[in-house]
């Protein structure tokens, strides 16, 4: 708790100086910036129930604005610290609908496709002009794949409108966006000239530092001093900087690794990982459910790919028992390793690998394991280092801990973790690193802002704070919907809530119905899941407050009774809105989260 | 699996079967039907039931053999004893004592970087290996842009551009790139390199066919790989080669099913420093009805009157160019890549390009610097005249050197360096690279920080060749940039003075 103002401003002081330049070198570049001097000052911030007193000489539209990046905490029993798992995960209960409802999915997506069809047909013959992109022209195929051009043009484009919302503002508690309208069925936008601000639940800020003011903004402002946008050519040419090499070291420190190594982008940092770790001969096995980027890079690197179930372990062992006996195809020999990748926590799903598991099948067979935190850094375990931290696992025991800093850190680029040993080879074969541009400098200010507030060495007692915030916010929330009767997959302490929808014409009517309540949501369906199982995903922060997940539950409550989605089977009792509000508190606290 | 494990595995089966089965509409009809037959004559039961089986049995078996066909079975003892022997290789291999020292020589820049930066030795130098070649990092109306928008947007987006990471300042600058090249739509990419690699694979599939310069970069290789099309490669710059690589792909496919066909070019090669012929393959492209996409990271914001690339040094209608891939990490001092073209090419890719629909979107303020730069070259032609001028004063200098020749274009501000035929024949150089580490040494101590072209060989398709990358800045007069030079050159000769002649 920040209790003595004074010491507050020394260690503030102190965990900038570290960010300066290195002794004798102060004299080449810029000075300080002017808000450098009054961020030292604790009175800047996010203001929140144990700082609410920073909040006196604000400016009431200040404040407004502050509070609508960073909700303020209402009372301190909206927290919770969470604790690590004892031993291995059990598997999350799958919830299955009414048969009813998926013959009726099935059923959409046949009408959808007969009237797309009947439509072209149509189309190519009597509106010419229209159709031209479908029809051949002087140069060989169209563009786009007849299915890919069907798919877009007679299912998505329905649901455009839910997607792609420009917007004006940090996306933090509330987002802003510019109110748009289409004319042709979502052919084309138009802007009205208004905005909407609507409460956040789809952008992958859990710990709710995508702010505009406070210690990370004020460092990158800093960087941009100092360091400009661009530190040049590659970093194995001539882009790197001392900075890069801190926020590097830093990163190792918080994940609890020898050594870390970054990249300007989350997505290419999966793909070249792969090609500069495995190769011919090697075998990967990777989670049906891995992120594109995964494939992306597991096809770049030339070995051979196989997919194992969806956090089946048994699965896996079977596969690796066949795989390491029966060795390459054809010619048996031996594989030279196989890399085992999985993802912290999915993105889809909710879900967290299970890790304990992992980690024992990995001392039997002898695979090398990638986790990929994209999502579980910072969101999950109680110091926020993700899943390692969450299993209570010493982080030594995983090969390759990768994680992006676009999610829980507000910035964006990615990392990866590995022993010294390993990174430094890294330098001379990853394409990242001897090919891509280097991670812009003020991203590093905002890094290693972030990660030094979780770590309670700047502003002591928020890093904490939001830790605890997102844990409840995310156990509340799943425990409020599940017992209004929606099927919500994943782990109880996941921030990642699918909504699932099943139905294709749901996604848009749902997403529309909550913008209506000034809320915005993220619907995904096919491909990024199976055809039938469309989903609302809400992604929780620690930015929102109770009040606003409250607000969420009844809006949550109304279009699902308008939508008819809570297809939880009868067995669970369903509950009444202020029931779940009176209760939820206390019941979402326990350590299995009960109807 | 023992015995018992076997029987509850079954009973679990079929108890969930059962269930199942109780769901599917009508089938209390169908257990009706089975019974009452069972009653009637369990005989033709039973075969029926074998008949099913069979067909079954047989849908699966064709399957199962095809997936199998080497499969070797083994008892689990035989499995476990595999599994015990089988010894992997190490994740990575381990570094030898010259990789170690490749690692301790890259350089570290402390504080910003520009014409003349600090290195973490202490060291005050020159730089040549930055693509800053208009220096703009120093601009500040781009500092105050970017800060302001940091104070607006914060830094990240946190979230793909479909999942409300697309900012008005994203807008804006996809705006201010098409304008600027004069084209119709543009998107953005979170990262240069990656860009093309991203793009390719979007629009070229399995089956469809590539022909593509062999002097392209690994991010056009690695996208071509991803795409899992037919590749085509011709000579490097050699049009003649590239019309006898068209027309032989017009024989080989001749009857076939129609594809998609795609040349592929760099507009400035950065591997090299020249300057595709664009005219040439425009006129191909059209004869042979394919699309082009080129990848102009080195040459928007490098060459013609504004740096409008390519197009502008030719003087052809940008438009012509399908796809046009950029990057705003070089000259533009932000970073991310972008691809423009017809809103057709660009909406294409905002869904079916993996690298922007599950990627973050770029951070705004990266958006916004590059608006801003596009802004400043798009006014500012004397900045590209000097740029030219001191090219040329750098190759002045060095095309002096006995033992190097510049593959580059004259008045390309990127310029590439190797070591000529008859000096690598008379001179005891084992590892090209090894030497030109030295040479790039020796210049740092004399105060200008230069780069060798740095690569992965494992990963290229084809052998890159060793050379010094230099990139010259207007940050520098003419005068720093002939002194630089004669640096470099004094280097190379120094270097050449230690290495022995071979004795014939
Ligand atoms: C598991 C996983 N890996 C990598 C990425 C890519 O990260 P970025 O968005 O920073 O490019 C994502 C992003 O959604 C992800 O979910």
């Amino acid at each position: 708790m920040p209790s003595n103002p004074t010491k507050l401003a020394s260690l503030f002081a102190q965990a900038q100086a570290q960010i300066q330049l290195p002794a004798g070198s102060s004299s080449s570049s810029a000075a300080p910036s002017p808000n450098m001097a009054d961020s030292t000052a604790p009175s800047l911030g996010i203001i929140s129930y144990t700082s609410g007193s920073r909040d006196v000489h604000c400016s009431p539209q200040k404040l407004k604005r502050r509070q609508m990046q960073y909700g303020p905490l209402l009372h301190p029993s909206y927290l919770y610290a969470s604790h690590q798992a004892k031993g291995a995960l059990p598997d999350p209960v799958e919830e299955e609908p009414p048969l009813f409802y998926l013959l009726t999915t099935y059923i959409s997506y046949l009408i959808l496709i007969i009237f797309g069809h009947v439509r072209d047909f149509f189309g190519k013959r009597f509106k010419k002009e229209k159709y031209q992109h479908l029809i051949q022209q002087n140069v060989g195929l169209p563009l786009t794949s007849d299915f890919d051009s069907f798919y877009v043009r007679r299912l998505k484009e329905r649901l455009d409108d839910c997607f792609s919302r420009p917007t004006i503002s940090v996306p933090g508690r509330y987002v802003t966006i510019l109110d748009r309208e289409s004319k042709d069925h979502n052919r084309t936008f138009k802007f009205t000239g208004t905005t909407t601000d609507a409460l956040n639940l789809s952008s992958y800020n859990y710990l709710g530092f995508a702010q505009s003011e406070g210690q990370c903004a004020d460092a990158a402002e800093e960087i941009v001093h100092r360091y400009g946008m661009s530190s040049g050519s590659s970093r194995a040419e001539a882009g790197t900087t001392d900075l890069h090499l801190e926020t590097e070291e830093l990163i190792a420190r918080f994940v609890g690794k020898e050594s870390s190594m970054l990249f300007s982008m989350g997505y290419a940092t999966n793909g070249a990982a792969f090609p500069s770790l495995v190769s011919k001969g090697c075998l990967i096995i990777s989670d049906e459910l891995n992120h594109a980027s995964i494939r992306f890079g597991a096809r770049m690197s030339g070995a051979v790919i196989k997919t194992c179930k969806h956090n089946d372990m048994r699965d896996l062992e079977h596969l690796l028992r066949e795989e390491i006996s029966q060795g390459q195809p054809r010619t048996h020999r031996p594989w030279k390793k196989i890399l085992v990748v999985v993802e912290g926590l999915y993105s889809m799903e909710g879900t967290m690998c299970n890790l304990p598991t992992l980690v024992e099948l990995k001392k039997k067979y002898k695979f090398y394991l990638f986790v990929d935190e994209a999502h579980s850094i910072g969101a999950i375990g109680p110091r926020g280092r993700g899943v390692c931290d969450y299993f209570g696992i010493d982080p030594r025991e995983i090969d390759i801990l990768m994680g992006t800093l676009t999610k829980s850190f507000g910035a964006t680029g990615g990392y990866i973790s590995a022993d010294k040993a390993i990174i430094d080879r890294l330098k001379l074969d990853n394409m990242g690193y001897v090919y891509a541009e280097p991670m812009s400098p003020p991203v590093l200010g905002q890094i290693e802002a972030a990660i030094r507030t979780i770590m309670g060495e700047i502003v002591p007692g928020e890093g904490d704070e939001r830790l605890q915030r997102i844990a409840f916010n995310s156990r509340y929330l799943r425990l409020g919907l599940k017992r209004l009767g929606f099927i919500i997959s994943g782990h109880d302490d996941s921030p990642i809530l699918p909504l699932m929808l099943y139905s294709p014409a749901k996604m848009p009517a749902f997403s529309r119905e909550m913008l209506k309540r000034n809320i915005a949501v993220v619907v995904v369906g096919y491909p990024a899941t199976p055809l039938v199982s469309s989903r609302v995903r809400l992604c929780l922060s620690s930015a929102l407050n109770k009040d606003d997940l409250d607000v969420i539950l009844r809006a949550c409550d109304e279009v699902g009774d308008m939508l008819m989605l809570k297809f939880r089977p009868d067995e669970h009792p369903r509950w009444k809105l202020e029931d779940i509000i009176r209760k939820g508190v206390m019941d979402c606290k326990r350590d299995e989260l009960e109807d | 699996m023992s015995l018992h494990d076997t029987l509850v595995y079954i009973n679990t089966t079929v108890e969930s079967i059962s269930a199942q089965f109780n769901r599917i509409p009508g089938s209390a009809i169908i257990l009706r039907y089975v019974r009452s037959s069972y009653q009637n004559d369990p005989v033709r039961s039973l075969l029926e039931f074998c008949l099913f089986l069979f067909a079954v049995r047989y849908f699966l078996a064709s399957k199962y053999s095809v997936a199998k066909k080497d499969f070797v079975k083994l008892s689990t003892k035989e499995v476990d004893e595999l599994i015990d022997d089988w010894t992997p290789e190490p994740l990575v291999v381990s570094l030898d004592d010259a990789a170690k020292a490749e690692i301790e020589k890259i350089p570290v820049i402390v504080g910003q970087t520009g014409p003349k930066v600090k290195l973490a030795t202490g060291k005050a130098v020159m730089n040549l290996a930055s693509p800053n070649m208009l220096n703009l990092v120093s601009n500040e109306q781009m500092k105050k842009d970017a800060v302001s928008t940091i104070r607006e947007y914060g830094v990240g987006v946190c979230g793909p551009s479909g999942f409300y990471g697309y900012q008005e300042v994203h807008i804006e600058a996809e705006k201010a790139i098409a304008n600027f090249l004069g084209v119709p739509a543009a998107l953005l990419y979170a990262q240069a390199f990656n860009t093309i690699s991203a793009t390719i694979p979007a629009f070229a599939k399995r089956g469809d066919i590539i022909v593509a310069d062999s002097a392209c970069g690994i991010a056009i290789c690695k996208g071509i790989t991803i795409s899992r099309s037919t590749v085509r490669w011709f000579e490097h710059n050699d049009m003649e080669d590239l019309e006898r690589v068209l027309a032989s792909v017009q024989k080989e496919f001749k009857g076939q099913p129609l594809t998609r066909r795609f040349i592929v070019s760099e507009g400035l090669f950065e591997n090299v420093g020249d300057i595709c012929d664009l005219p040439r393959i425009i006129e191909l492209k059209a004869k042979y009805k394919y699309r082009l996409i080129l990848d102009e990271s080195y040459s928007i914001g490098v060459i013609g009157k504004v740096g409008r690339g390519t197009s502008e040094y030719f003087g052809i209608d940008p438009n012509k160019i399908d796809m046009i891939i950029g990057s705003m990490a070089n000259t533009m001092v932000a970073g991310g890549g972008f691809c423009a073209g017809s809103e057709y090419v660009v909406k294409h890719q905002r869904i079916n390009g993996n690298a922007y629909v599950f990627s973050a979107a770029l951070p705004g303020y990266l958006a916004k610097t590059a608006s801003t730069a596009l802004g400043i070259m798009a006014t500012s032609p004397e900045m590209f005249t000097q740029l030219k001028q001191n090219a040329r004063a750098f190759r002045d200098v060095i095309n002096k050197s006995q033992y190097v020749y510049s593959p580059s274009d004259p008045e390309s501000p990127l310029i590439h360096l190797r070591l000529k035929s008859e000096v690598l024949e008379t001179r005891k150089i084992e590892d090209e690279n090894r030497f030109l580490q030295d040479v790039v040494d020796e210049c740092i101590n004399n105060g200008v920080l230069v780069s060798r072209n740095k690569y992965v060989q494992s990963q290229e398709v084809f052998p890159v060749l060793p050379s010094l990358k230099l990139q010259v800045t207007t940050g520098l007069t003419k005068k720093e940039t002939e002194k630089a030079a004669m640096v470099v050159k004094a280097a190379i000769s120094k270097i050449m003075a230690k290495t022995p002649k071979i004795k014939r």
